[in-house]
């Protein structure tokens, strides 16, 4: 299937300043998208030229095989059947509930568009709340009733800008899913931009961290949290801390010990950076263990705590333990190592880009 | 990016034209003529404009931060009345409260009288304070303009974050203390650009000053261009009068800077401390005096004269005068709003430097005192009018008259200059409030620019237009010397009949144009208490 979204090697410069380089990524028809990085990276303004806002210096961008953007040209935004929704709504005060639903479909008959008004409603929950104004609205409805108002006109594409940031974190995840939900109902491709992974793991079924204006991987979210291909996706993502070893006979040597990993068979001599998820050690009972650690933190997370370790040599890993049986700060526990999947980089390699 | 620099072009032109001439004739002086005025007037007006600065500063800065301090940090019987009563006297013009005061406390007036026969007294035989002085001024220009200083204290007090007071008040200052320490550090910058407001106001008042007889520029001006006829004398009064209003302009400028720095968004819910006995009283006190002196006593006055006078308001006469004071205040009002939309929407689309500053140009006119306004555009619009006479002639044979200078045009002129600002502010307020992003959001729903402007725009402002319109129409009834020096001839507004009835010592019939001005000068306030209303309550929750 040809991909509903295509950029190629997308350079955006606004004032002088490169804000987006050389980016590249496909979008299939259906999937979610998501671009995550820190505030900054680019990713707003990327959003903003696929939507038509910003014309891009290079590159090109296709929507459903069409040419929408390259240096040269830029079809308007409300020629590109495309919806948005921004990080405030942006929902007009002045209109109510059914109308802010139908400022974008105000060319159909009126019939229908009570009909997709209902429907809409209906689905996000919150019929019976055509004659509200937006200001009597929670955030939560609010950001749906925003979602309904952009998928009223029945867009080709959905982009979201932060559409959860401004709500609090426990509603945040509850929408997304439910976002998600309506998105797949409706069939409709989305690309979503945030700077929270949490979000991005709820929706997405491609997701890329940017960093600096460059797209440092695109895949699926399982993928990026177990094979970083770059350092700063494996800061980025998920908790973790990055030790530094060598490799030496292909084996792996470091504070953890000595490590055995299949990744390792290609791999010559040399100095590297590797990443310890929480999930890679396992607290054990001390006896029966040739690798000890001391608690130097805690945090309590609800259903398990996450233990901070300091090894004999006073690097510290993460470590996930029960909810039940808290350890206490100075004890000494056993840990074993077990690296599902292994992630080296070359030391020299982990400078940011520029 | 056009646009920008033709709209810097005529921004600067409309509002830098009276502000060239004037600063111009400072350019090129005439030594004998400043030196005349140096030996006879010029000392005598820096004296009063320096008394009437520090003793009006001081007063509007005693009545307004005890006033704002009270209702932000009390509750007291008549909270209520008294937290939008205090903004009343915004709708009273000093001039008009001048005039009652005067028919109050002069020899004939009610209070000589009643003190008289009580006490059994000769004319002469008693001293009584001379209301038609230096002084006079001062207590009509403190309890009119006082407003200015309670209503920006007031709203630095309630931003305060309560955590400062009261962690003050942890660390084991009292809370005379922690007021001076804390609270009064914090609001300064605010004072400080509430007082220079009321300072502007005083610098440019000239309707008081005359009918008192306290010789400051103003009536100066006045009188050196129609008394003398000397136009270069009043050109070089009013440059220096600009002087004292940019040094005004400045210190206003960086305490507005400064009080942004102090602003922090409320924290929570500020409680206002329940007062009980002694204490509920002086602070009802505090908050009542100045709502008595500022708006109940004149207004009474204004009542009773127009009852006096009750024939006037069945007179065609009187409702032709005020129908065209309204007509021409509307018209002004709709010329400075459509300029303000025109800037707000390009200072929105195209944010460029040159913009920018047309814009604070712009700002500036407020600050600019109506008479040198009014003597800064009579001599070029007198220029242009005898080019315009002179090419007609030469063209067609025909002598059209005073096309500008002689005609309502200079008025509008004079009133876009000064009022532009007032309508800018409201008008991009309201714009501030129509993101960029639902302007977006209304493209990506396929809407065109045209239908966003009526659809989302229009709507959205039209409350702000409608509220700069009423100011500017409220604003261009009280305005008084640019009016007399600018009107065509057998121009009248109710402004100007007030004045002219006054000073023929016929106060009674003040009474009714006056009242009308008030009138129509207590919607902006009811707008205003209602915003301040609101206001309260999105920082409360």
């Amino acid at each position: 299937m040809s991909a509903l979204l295509s950029l190629k090697k997308v350079a955006i410069q606004l004032a002088g300043h490169r804000i987006v380089d050389e980016l590249s990524f496909d979008l299939e028809p259906g999937d979610i998208g998501c671009l995550m990085g820190p505030s900054g990276c680019g990713k707003t303004t990327l959003l903003r030229a696929i939507a038509g806002f910003t014309p891009i210096s290079n590159g090109s961008i296709e929507l459903h095989g069409q040419l929408v953007s390259d240096s040269g040209k830029s079809v308007p935004t409300e020629q590109r059947q495309v919806g948005m929704m921004f990080q405030d709504f942006s929902l007009f005060p002045h209109l109510n509930v059914a109308d802010n639903i139908r400022f974008g479909i105000e060319h159909l008959p009126s019939t229908e568009q009570e009909q997709r008004i209902k429907e809409l409603l209906q689905r996000i929950g919150l019929n019976g709340y055509q004659k509200r104004f937006p200001h009597e609205l929670s955030g939560g409805q609010q950001q749906r009733i925003a979602l309904a108002r952009a998928l009223a006109p029945k867009p080709q594409l959905m982009l979201l800008d932060e559409p959860f940031s401004s709500l609090d974190a426990e509603l945040r995840e509850l929408l997304a899913q439910d976002v998600r939900f309506l998105l797949k109902e409706e069939g409709i491709t989305a690309l979503l931009v945030t700077h929270d992974q949490q979000e991005a793991f709820a929706m997405a079924d491609k997701a890329g961290v940017m960093y600096s204006g460059q797209l440092l991987q695109w895949n699926t979210p399982y993928e990026l949290y177990h094979e970083p291909q770059h350092q700063l996706v494996a800061d980025f993502i998920g908790r973790g801390v990055l030790l530094q070893g060598q490799i030496r006979e292909h084996q792996l040597h470091c504070a953890l010990g000595v490590i055995d990993h299949e990744i390792l068979c290609e791999q010559g001599n040399h100095d590297v950076t590797f990443l310890v998820r929480p999930d890679d050690v396992i607290i054990t009972d001390r006896a029966d263990s040739k690798l000890t650690a001391v608690v130097t933190g805690r945090g309590f997370r609800g259903s398990h705590y996450l233990y901070t370790l300091e090894l004999p040599d006073t690097s510290q890993v993460l470590a996930v333990g029960a909810s039940h049986q808290p350890l206490n700060e100075g004890t000494q526990v056993g840990i074993d190592i077990d690296f599902d999947h292994l992630v080296v980089f070359d030391s020299d390699v982990c400078e940011l880009p520029d | 990016m056009t646009r920008g620099p033709l709209l810097l072009f005529g921004v600067a032109a409309l509002i830098g034209l009276p502000l060239i001439v004037v600063a111009l004739s400072l350019l090129n002086p005439q030594w004998d003529i400043l030196a005349h005025l140096w030996q006879t007037v010029i000392p005598e007006y820096i004296n009063h404009s320096l008394i009437l600065l520090v003793s009006v500063g001081i007063g509007v800065t005693i009545l307004g931060v005890s006033t704002a301090w009270c209702v932000s940090q009390f509750d007291f019987p008549g909270w209520r009345w008294v937290s939008w009563g205090l903004l009343l006297p915004l709708a009273m013009p000093a001039y008009i409260t001048a005039y009652t005061y005067t028919g109050l406390l002069d020899y004939a007036g009610p209070v000589q009288q009643a003190l008289r026969s009580i006490f059994d007294l000769q004319i002469g035989g008693y001293w009584f304070p001379q209301i038609r002085s230096l002084g006079g001024a001062v207590f009509v220009l403190c309890v009119v303009l006082y407003p200015y200083v309670y209503l920006i204290t007031r709203a630095a007090f309630m931003q305060q974050s309560t955590a400062a007071f009261e962690s003050a008040r942890t660390m084991g200052a009292g809370p005379w203390k922690s007021f001076w320490r804390v609270a009064m550090p914090l609001a300064r910058p605010a004072i400080a650009t509430g007082v220079t407001l009321a300072l502007m106001e005083t610098l440019a008042d000239y309707g008081t000053m005359e009918y008192f007889g306290v010789t400051v520029f103003t009536t100066g001006i006045f009188r050196t261009w129609y008394g003398i006829g000397d136009t270069q004398g009043a050109l070089q009064l009013a440059a220096i009068l600009l002087l004292f209003v940019i040094v005004l302009i400045l210190v206003e400028r960086y305490s507005r800077r400064r009080a942004k720095f102090y602003q922090r968004r409320s924290d929570g819910q500020q409680m206002r401390k329940p007062l009980k006995g002694r204490q509920a009283a002086a602070a009802a006190l505090v908050c009542w005096l100045p709502i008595l002196l500022g708006f109940l006593i004149p207004a009474s006055q204004l009542l009773i004269w127009s009852i006096e006078r009750a024939e006037t308001w069945t007179q065609p006469e009187f409702w032709e005068l005020t129908f065209n004071t309204l007509w021409l205040g509307l018209l002004a009002a709709s010329i400075t709003v459509l300029l303000a939309l025109w800037l707000a929407y390009g200072r929105r689309r195209h944010p460029t430097k040159p913009l920018r500053a047309a814009i604070s140009l712009a700002g500036l006119g407020y600050a600019i005192p109506g008479i040198v306004i009014a003597v800064g555009l009579l001599s070029p619009l007198a220029w242009m009018d005898h080019r315009i006479i002179d090419f007609s002639r030469w063209a067609f044979d025909i002598n059209p008259g005073l096309l500008l200078s002689g005609t309502v045009v200079a008025l509008l002129f004079a009133y876009s200059v000064r009022f532009l600002s007032v309508s800018l502010q409201t008008v991009s307020s309201g714009l501030e409030q129509i993101t960029p992003q639902m302007d977006d959001t209304a493209r990506t729903l396929g809407a065109s620019p045209r239908r966003i402007l009526w659809r989302v725009h229009l709507p959205l402002l039209r409350s702000s237009l409608l509220a700069a319109l009423i100011l500017v129409l409220v604003d261009v009834m009280k305005e008084l010397p640019a009016t007399l020096v600018l009107r065509p001839f057998d121009f009248n507004t109710l402004a100007v009949r007030a004045f002219e009835m006054a000073s023929d010592e016929r106060l009674a019939d003040a009474g009714p144009p006056a009242l009308m001005i008030v009138a129509v000068g207590l919607i902006p306030v009811m707008m205003l208490s209602r915003a301040l209303k609101t206001q309260s309550i999105k920082t409360g929750d």
